[in-house]
Order: structure tokens, then C-alpha cells, then sequence
């Protein structure tokens, strides 16, 4: 089963072919890795999936339907989430109202709604609120919910950041070098947490630069190089792909 | 929530404080500045919600303010009885929408009736913000500040240059607004007391809604839009929307306070609409500290009072200009932040604030 379909995709800025005439697909529950050289056009790819920039020409399908001329809030709200690669934290909120907002999507309370305090809202607040901390309790972050987000460590605001992804209930969760910045300690509880991602049913497709991280967790991997889809296949055959070792250590090897 | 509704109810404390003292001052007569100063202070709330929680400038709202006003001063002074024959004015004048005044002449006139001025004005003002927003919203930092500029100096001159709207007279003879209860807005002296609690009243109830909003799932979205806008989108919030709204819900509150200002001075200027008073309006918000209602509130309600006193002098937009300049440069979180007092103790052992500025 596919949940995500990336059809002949391309984008050009300017004199650059970011990325050219790209299709892969993503399995329902699985892991699946996009890497590849700086400048390969990951985090550009990124961005035409999750609606971030307007795809020049191609088509992206989510969950069966045609996401690519869609803002990105509304393929947020059918269950596609992102992170970034800098962490987009909300300042001067605390890491429990960080996380609240990802719950955005999946309450109703509106201007009028809020304004006048109407009861339904109280109920819908206290639901915001529990699922908050069952999230929290589950990252292991539950100790730092009234802390302000933007002043824990980095690797626990990589993890808040996940968590308030989490909170939208994705069922597509796209992470944006979700290792970047984080030591090796923090870097194998990233891979443990992305696991358990996709043990709770969530599809996982990431962005990432740490091999081992990416070796170790993902079911298939998709490789870059200027634009365009050089292999795809599962981590053992990459690593032994003629191509992929070409690109990454150059002509010579 | 106790909090927040025990901060109003403090609030409320401190108006009737202030009546009884001017009472007690015997000059009752500094009322009417004050109820002048609440409708001011209704703009300055709303215009805080946009400014300060959705992140977003408008240098534009004295036009807001001004289409309230001078729309609700229009309908209630202009004399439809050379329309008879019109079917909206039958229509209007059958449902009990319009009403005879007599003038200073003895004359009389056919007018619309306030209620239903007032809400066209709103309405009109909603409709425009909505308009104006839709693209505007688009920018960002000094380039929404310019475009928003840009609306404020085109309703200032529509208003200077219409005859109908008085030119540089503006509309005087507006009547004053009825209320249900035998109440009407209105300078008259003999309801100068009941008049300031109207006022005053309206601006509780104004930041009693905005201080639920801004604890609610919008309060909260909207953080996130100011706080990281892009992060907002990803996780399924609407940032055109939500800023648009905040837009023409701040547009609303100055339309009101347009309206009924209008009604309490019997009249409207094209002054009203001068774009140093939303330079002033900003630098009421930037000095309650942006994102700090109740800052803004208490600035409104001092410098508003102080400058419609005669306080300022010739100097009275300069004041505000100044003021402008200072709290960018020295206070851009606001007068009353809560590190007041870390900073008398900083300019006490001296020069260390310097480093920091360094």
C-alpha cells in the first residue's frame, strides 16, 4: 500500500534544476530515507511534498489524492507533517503549549468561539491539554512542560519538535535531518524514537546526513545527486551500489 | 482564568475609583476626557491583538476609526427627505430605520436612526479591512507597515477632500446614540457620569473578549504564527486566515470605537484620521509592551487622558513621536515589563548596561 507518490517532480530556480523529473513511492508503515550530497535537492524535495514551494511540473499524491497545488496547512490537516532542519520552535511558549498548537487540526473552537468562552471550548481545552501531556509523557519530556521550549538543550527541542508533530496525528511524519546537531548519544534515541514512531502506525520519510542513523532504521532508502533519483533500495544494496559509492567518495573509488 | 478575570475586575475597581475621586475632587468635568480616552483605549486593545499576538503592524488604523465615525455621522446627519420616492428610504422609514430631527432652525430633517448607522459603519469597515487585509497580509515588517500606511493616507484625504463629508469641517450635529434604559451616549454635562461608565464599560468588555480569545486554540495558533509562521503552516494552521482575521477584528473594534465617539462628541474631523494618530496608536501598543493588553490598556488610558487634557501642548504628536523613538531604542518590550526593576538596579551600579547594548 502507498501512501505517498511522488510523480515526475521537478523544480527550477533560476539557472538550477533542484530537482528533475524525481518519482518515488512511499510504503504505508514504512521507513524510507532520502539522502544524498549537500545540494542534492533534499530539502527542496521536502518542500514540494509538504507544500512548502509549488512543484514546476509533476504531481505528488497523498493518501490516494493529489496534493501538489495545495498550501501547506491544508495537506497538514489530511495528516502529512513536517519538521524542519533548523528547529522551528514557537518562542515564548512552553514546551506543553508548544505541543497544544499541534492539536490544531483536530479541534474546533474558533475567533467567535474563543472570544465569547462558550462551554464546548472548556471541554476541547481540557482534551488539548491531556493529549498534550500523554505526548509529553511519552518523549520523555513530561518533567519540562511549563519550561519555555526555545531554552532546553537542543536535542530536547529536536524532540519537542517531534512531539508537537505528534500531536497532529500524522499519518505521514516527514523529518528534516531529524539528527542534525545532536551528539551520538542523542543520535541513537532518535533512532530508537523513529521506530517507535512507526510502531504507533506512523509513516516515517526523512531527510538525514548520519549513515549509521540512516542505515540502521530505514526499510528503503531513495539516493540524490543534483536533482535526480541515482538508486533506490534497501540499505544493504545501497551500500554496495556502484553509483551511490561514486557520487559519495567521487570517480576515483 | 481566575487570573485573568481578577485582573478585570481590578480594572473596574480602578474606574470607579477614579469617578469617585473626580467627584470627591469636585471636577467631575475631567469625565469627559476620560470617557474620551476609553473609546480611544477600545482601538488601542484591538490594535494590541493585532500588533502584539498575531505579529502583524497596521499604521492604518485612525482609517478604521474614521470610517466608523464619519459613515455613522453621515447617516445620522444626512437629510433623506429630497429621497422619499426611493424605495430603500420607504423601505427603511416603514421599518422604524429612520427618524425626524429637528435642526437648529427649526427645520427637520429625515435621518437614519444610530443603531442602524452604527451598524453600517461597522459592517462598512469590516467589509474594507477584509478587502484591504486580503492582499496587504501578504507582507511583511515595513512593507505591510508602508501599505498599511498607504490605506491610512487615502482615507485621511477622502475625508478632506469630500464635501459631502464636510472636507476640512468634518460633520458636526451628530445626535447622540440611544440606548435601551433611558441611556444615551452623548457629551450633554447631565450624563457626563452615566456616560463614562458606558464607555468604560464597553472597553471591559472588549478586553474581556480578547483576553478569552487570546487564551483560546486562537490565542494560541496565533502565538505560533507570530512566533514561526512557517512552523504554523506545517502543523495545519491557516496563517493567511488567522492574520486576516485578526486584522478585521481589530479593524472592528476601532470601527465601534469610531462610532461611538462620534455620537459622545457630537461630531467628526478628518484630524480623526490623520495618519499621526495611528503613529500614535503604535506607540500607545509599543510602550504597553506589544503583546501585553493590559500595558496597553494603562498606556492608553495615561497618555490618552494627559494628551486630551492639553498636557502635550503644541508638542502633542511630537510627544508621541518621541515617545515612539525612546521605547524602540531603550524599552522595545515596553515600559512596564516585568525586569523594571533588574534595570534601576543596572543603571544604579552603572555602565553595565552599556555592555549589553554593546
Amino acid at each position: 500500500m502507498t501512501i505517498l507518490s511522488v510523480r515526475r517532480v521537478s523544480k527550477r530556480f533560476g539557472g538550477l534544476q533542484a530537482v528533475s523529473d524525481l518519482s518515488f513511492d512511499v510504503a504505508r508503515g514504512s521507513i524510507k530515507a532520502l539522502i544524498g550530497p549537500n545540494g542534492a535537492g533534499k530539502t527542496t524535495l521536502f518542500n514540494l511534498i509538504s507544500g512548502f514551494l509549488p512543484p514546476d511540473s509533476g504531481e505528488i499524491y497523498f493518501g490516494g489524492a493529489p496534493v501538489h497545488d495545495l498550501p501547506s496547512h491544508q495537506i497538514a490537516s489530511r495528516g502529512m507533517v513536517r519538521t524542519f532542519q533548523h528547529i522551528r520552535l514557537f518562542p515564548k511558549m512552553t514546551v506543553l503549549e508548544n505541543i497544544m498548537v499541534g492539536r490544531h487540526v483536530h479541534s474546533r473552537a474558533g475567533f467567535l468561539a474563543g472570544m465569547l468562552n462558550l462551554p464546548f471550548t472548556w471541554r476541547e481545552e481540557r482534551r488539548i491539554r491531556e493529549k498534550g501531556q500523554e505526548i509529553m509523557e511519552l518523549l520523555g519530556i513530561a518533567e519540562h512542560a511549563h519550561t519555555e521550549a526555545a531554552s532546553l538543550a537542543y536535542g530536547q527541542q529536536r524532540v519537542v519538535e517531534i512531539g508537537r508533530a505528534l500531536a497532529c496525528e500524522p499519518r505521514l511524519l516527514l523529518l528534516d535531518e531529524p539528527a542534525a546537531g545532536l551528539n551520538m548519544r542523542e543520535t541513537n534515541g532518535m533512532g530508537g524514537l523513529i521506530g517507535k514512531i512507526r510502531d504507533m502506525g506512523i509513516t516515517v520519510l526523512l531527510v538525514e546526513h548520519d549513515m549509521s542513523l540512516v542505515m540502521g532504521i530505514s526499510d528503503e532508502i531513495v539516493v540524490l545527486s543534483f536533482g535526480q533519483k541515482i538508486a533506490e533500495d534497501r540499505p544493504l544494496a545501497i551500500q554496495k551500489n556502484r553509483e551511490v559509492i561514486r557520487v559519495y567518495l567521487g570517480d576515483d573509488a | 482564568m481566575a487570573r485573568r478575570y481578577s485582573m478585570v475586575a481590578a480594572f473596574a475597581g480602578l474606574v470607579v475609583a477614579i469617578q469617585v475621586a473626580t467627584y470627591l475632587a469636585g471636577a467631575p468635568y475631567h469625565l469627559t476626557q476620560l470617557t474620551m480616552t476609553a473609546y480611544y483605549s477600545l482601538l488601542i486593545v484591538g490594535l494590541c491583538m493585532l500588533i502584539g499576538y498575531a505579529g502583524q503592524i497596521s499604521l492604518g488604523h485612525a482609517g478604521f476609526f474614521a470610517i466608523g465615525g464619519y459613515v455613522s455621522a453621515f447617516l445620522t446627519t444626512h437629510d433623506l427627505a429630497a429621497h422619499k420616492g426611493l424605495r430603500l428610504v420607504a423601505l427603511l422609514q416603514k421599518a422604524g430605520m429612520l427618524l425626524e430631527r429637528s435642526d437648529l432652525y427649526g427645520g427637520s430633517h429625515l435621518v437614519v436612526h444610530p443603531w442602524l448607522a452604527c451598524a453600517a459603519a461597522v459592517l462598512l469597515a469590516v467589509v474594507i479591512a477584509y478587502v484591504v487585509g486580503g492582499p496587504v497580509l501578504k507582507l511583511r515588517g515595513h512593507y505591510l507597515a508602508m501599505a498599511t500606511l498607504g490605506f491610512g493616507i487615502i482615507i485621511y484625504r477622502v475625508a478632506l477632500g469630500t464635501e459631502l463629508l464636510g472636507a476640512a469641517d468634518g460633520i458636526s450635529e451628530v445626535p447622540g446614540f440611544p440606548l435601551p434604559f433611558g441611556l444615551i451616549i452623548s457629551g450633554n454635562a447631565s450624563v457626563r457620569v452615566s456616560n463614562y461608565y458606558l464607555a468604560w464599560g464597553l472597553v471591559i468588555l472588549g478586553m474581556v473578549l480578547l483576553l478569552n480569545l487570546i487564551q483560546s486554540r486562537v490565542g494560541r495558533a496565533l502565538s505560533a504564527v507570530h512566533g514561526a509562521e512557517d512552523a504554523a503552516g506545517a502543523i495545519g494552521i491557516p496563517t493567511a486566515r488567522y492574520k486576516l482575521n485578526t486584522f478585521v477584528l481589530s479593524a472592528a473594534f476601532a470601527s465601534v470605537a469610531g462610532v461611538f465617539l462620534t455620537h459622545y462628541n457630537g461630531g467628526i474631523g478628518p484630524s480623526e484620521a490623520s495618519v499621526m494618530k495611528s503613529v500614535r496608536y503604535v506607540a500607545i501598543v509599543a510602550i504597553g509592551g506589544m503583546a501585553n493588553l493590559w500595558g496597553a490598556l494603562l498606556m492608553s488610558l495615561v497618555l490618552n487622558y494627559l494628551s486630551l487634557r492639553g498636557y502635550f501642548g503644541t508638542f502633542d504628536d511630537a510627544v508621541f513621536g518621541v515617545i515612539l523613538i525612546l521605547i524602540m531604542l531603550f524599552a522595545p518590550d515596553g515600559l512596564l515589563r516585568r525586569h523594571i526593576l533588574a534595570d534601576l538596579k543596572r543603571l544604579a551600579s552603572g555602565g553595565a548596561s552599556d555592555e549589553e547594548a554593546a
